[in-house]
């Protein structure tokens, strides 16, 4: 233990030294909106009651607090504002409740609105099928704390969702976040000062495309998680922006993402048939693009459900536009790993890799890197001791994903 | 069809048959706005008591509600009874209505006091020494259950339909004298499914305390103790149930007597089961607190968070054996904060008593969860730069 806070002191002065968190981006200021008419939110949450499928509930411009959660559970519903900058369901100073808005209900739309500072998550829809976000802002305003709620857009164990179009802002976990789903699109969005970007997490056929996530923890991550429903695969990222996700990690301790380093681009960790393509990723200071196992985040096989692989196999990367990241990772462990390898001033390459490998799989991980500057192989299973620069085991091919289709005409 | 309850109609009698009582009116359809329109509880002579039919009952471990004492009750139209079911809640015909009243025992000026529930006096409550606030309705209707939330007005002579719910502010008395402000949420009715829709592919509402392990037990009824499950087959609202000795028995949490283990998952079945179970709303977690589940995994033994946000209080895993103090699942229990605390719904202070259970439970476990192996997660500049 004492070493550890000996650790934390160079760590600190390693920071202070080269990290430049001085200049670190600040977050911009949110729009302002007047109060909404006061009678508004007990309407509304009537309206919620009484909703009807195939129901648009307009939300008319004004900033309308709550103290207390909404839910919705019937099908069919639109819930509709006036726009992001315009509408806003606000739950400053909420008492109760654990989101913004919980739908547990098919056919559900939520678009054009903004949802503010709730104390848990904004947006959480449960259970549930054709889901659409669009043109939708979740922002805790007060900028990245870890006292913010924890998933922006939250679909979890959905089918058939699309997101696009949308804002996240100031997620202590993840701004964009679908969980244990199939058949889903988040597109054309932005995710910022959250500690995840954008996480899919064990989630079946997700296409990430034309979304910018920037100034995040890390950028966009693929994640599989033991003792869950479903494992994840077949996910797609590309097109997409990816750049500077540097902020420091405020998310809480023991979530998936606490150990995610500050610096981190696209990160695939413990997932299978993941491509990543034609995106811009650059200045990312812990790398561009990492590719790692739960195991890098506290887990161990014997505490395990039997089932799970923590391994990522057939992660193809290739057509990406690269450039600069690495250059000042985060945490102890990699900091020194990057000095040991590549100097005080070095950087380094495109992709991390952990190490972790099924030793049983005759064919190796095959994570194929094509377009990329390097990789380094940290040795985890190791404890850093014997990191590899060695790309030529990463020069394989692999079968392309199929786009997914949502089916909506 | 013998009818029932004549010794318990003849106690109350005695007392409050000055006027006959209307009957019990179940509506098949609409949402009556006063409590008083159904007749399943009334407000007679200062007191509020069920009516004639209405049987009143306990369970082994109930529901945390911010120190909330309650009277829950059955009713079910002439003639009709509820199927015995071991395990999942009873099969309740049409026209069933479950009512629960949430009260306090008044305390000095405005407060109330933060006591044990003494359970129900048959005689009905005191108006004069409790405070009324709430008392919700399950109904069974042709097409499912519905949830009506009714709040009772200050002067405790009527409760009115309140379907967005509201947040009552209350100060808590300690028997010490200690002072607590609770932010008591009344549910709107969109939020009784947070907990009585535990299937969330069905979406339909489901009591949950009218099971046969949290009803087997013992009830001071008017005319003398008797078991519930046989008190109900006796009244002729339960049809097929075993002789009580036959089915399944949840432990009193607070019986001192019973194992440590059988009390804490009967705290856990009831306070976090409804959502924590393979198909309720908490099912996203993987971790399941119900009174069926046995792995240890799935009851969270080194099992990490999910998406559990701040609520891991910087924890690594839902239990730690042996420590408590570095385990999610009582961290959850003590936290305040709705974005942190678990249950997410019906609790604004802390069940000191119940988080005391859930600690020695977890203390008494042998083991531990060493991950061992150096991770980036241990690397500390991550937490230093955030703070």
């Amino acid at each position: 233990m004492a070493s550890m806070k000996h650790a934390s002191v160079l760590a600190l002065a390693v920071l202070a030294a080269a990290c430049g968190r001085g200049e670190q981006a600040s977050h911009t200021a949110t729009p302002e909106v007047a109060a909404g008419d006061a009678a508004f939110a007990a309407q509304f949450r009537e309206k919620l009651l009484d909703a009807k499928p195939g129901d648009v509930i307009e939300v008319p411009p004004g900033r309308h607090s709550f103290d207390r959660s909404l839910s919705l559970r019937v099908d069919g519903v639109t819930i509709r504002g006036a726009g992001p900058d315009k509408s806003v369901l606000s739950f400053k100073g909420q008492k109760a409740g654990a989101e913004g808005l919980l739908v547990n209900a098919n056919g559900f739309t939520l678009e054009n609105i903004a949802i503010e500072d709730s104390k848990g998550d904004g947006l959480k829809v449960n259970e549930a099928e054709n889901i659409t976000i669009r043109n939708v802002r979740v922002e805790w305003t007060g900028g990245p704390k870890t006292s913010n709620g924890a998933y922006g857009l939250y679909p979890v164990k959905t089918r058939n969702v699309l997101i696009e179009d949308s804002v996240a802002i100031g997620a202590s976990d993840a701004g964009i976040y679908v969980g244990q789903s199939r058949d889903v699109v988040v597109r054309n969005s932005r995710a910022e000062f959250n500690v995840a970007g954008i996480e899919i997490e064990n989630t079946v056929n997700a296409d990430v495309y034309g979304n910018t996530a920037t100034n995040n923890t890390g950028g966009i991550l693929v994640f599989n998680m033991p003792a869950l429903s479903q494992q994840g695969g077949a996910v797609r990222v590309f097109g997409n922006k990816v750049t500077k996700n540097n902020t420091g990690n405020f998310g809480a301790k023991g979530t998936p993402v606490s150990s995610v380093p500050a610096g981190s681009g696209v990160v695939v960790n413990s997932n299978d048939d993941v491509e990543i393509f034609d995106n811009d990723i650059a200045d990312n200071k812990t790398a561009n693009i990492i590719v790692s196992s739960v195991y890098s985040t506290g887990y161990k096989a014997d505490k395990a459900a039997s089932e799970f692989d923590p391994y990522p196999e057939r992660i193809n990367v290739y057509g990406n536009r690269l450039s600069g990241g690495g250059d000042s990772p985060d945490g102890f462990d990699l900091k020194a790993l990057k000095t040991a390898l590549y100097g005080l001033n070095g950087s380094f390459p495109d992709v991390l890799f952990d190490g972790y490998v099924n030793k049983a799989r005759k064919q190796g991980p095959q994570i194929c890197l094509r377009d990329v500057s390097g990789v380094v192989n940290a040795d985890g299973p190791g404890g850093y001791k014997n990191p590899a620069k060695d790309a030529r085991p990463y020069a394989c091919e692999l079968p392309k994903l199929p786009a997914i289709d949502l089916k909506r005409g | 069809m013998v009818r029932r309850f004549v010794p318990f109609v003849a106690a109350l009698c005695v007392a409050a048959c000055a006027r006959a009582p209307a009957p019990v009116h179940f509506f098949a359809e609409g949402q009556p706005r006063s409590l008083a329109d159904w007749h399943v509880v009334e407000v007679r002579d200062g007191r509020l008591a069920p009516n004639a039919g209405v049987l009143p009952y306990d369970l082994n471990t109930p529901l945390f509600t911010d120190y909330a004492h309650k009277l829950r009750t059955v009713w079910m139209p002439e003639g009709q009874a509820a199927r015995y079911r071991a395990d999942e809640e009873f099969e309740f015909p049409v026209g069933t209505i479950l009512s629960k009243t949430f009260y306090y025992p008044r305390g000095e000026g405005d407060t109330v006091l933060r006591s044990a529930d003494a359970g129900f006096d048959a005689r009905g409550l005191e108006l004069s020494k409790v405070r009324l606030i709430e008392t919700r309705l399950l109904v069974r209707r042709e097409d499912g259950w519905i949830a009506l939330p009714y709040v009772w007005n200050a002067q405790q002579t009527e409760a009115t339909l309140m379907r967005g719910g509201e947040l009552v502010p209350l100060t808590l008395v300690a028997a010490d004298g200690s002072r607590e402000q609770a932010d008591y949420a009344v549910p709107d009715q969109n939020q009784c499914a947070g907990c009585h829709g535990n299937d969330m592919k069905t979406r339909a509402l489901h009591p949950l305390g009218p099971k046969a392990r949290h009803l087997n037990r013992d009830f001071a009824y008017a005319d003398g103790n008797a078991n519930q499950v046989a008190r109900w087959a006796q009244a002729g609202y339960l049809a097929d149930a075993p002789a009580p000795a036959s089915a399944p028995r949840n432990a009193d949490w607070q019986d001192a007597t019973q194992p440590l283990d059988a009390r804490a998952r009967a705290y856990l079945d009831i306070n976090c089961g409804h959502c924590h179970n393979p198909k309720g709303p908490g099912n996203t977690s993987g971790l399941w607190l119900d009174a069926a589940t046995r792995e240890p995994l799935r009851l969270g033994r080194c099992k990490l968070p999910i998406a559990a946000g701040k609520g891991t209080g910087d924890f690594r895993h839902d239990i730690v054996p042996g420590r408590p103090d570095a385990s999610i699942l009582a961290y959850r229990m003590v936290s305040e904060d709705p974005s942190a605390m678990m249950p997410e719904l019906g609790r604004s202070v802390v069940h000191d008593e119940g988080v005391q259970l859930i600690r020695d439970w977890i203390a008494a476990m042998q083991g531990g969860c060493d991950t061992g192996a150096s991770t980036v997660a241990d690397a500390p500049s991550a937490r230093v730069a955030s703070k």
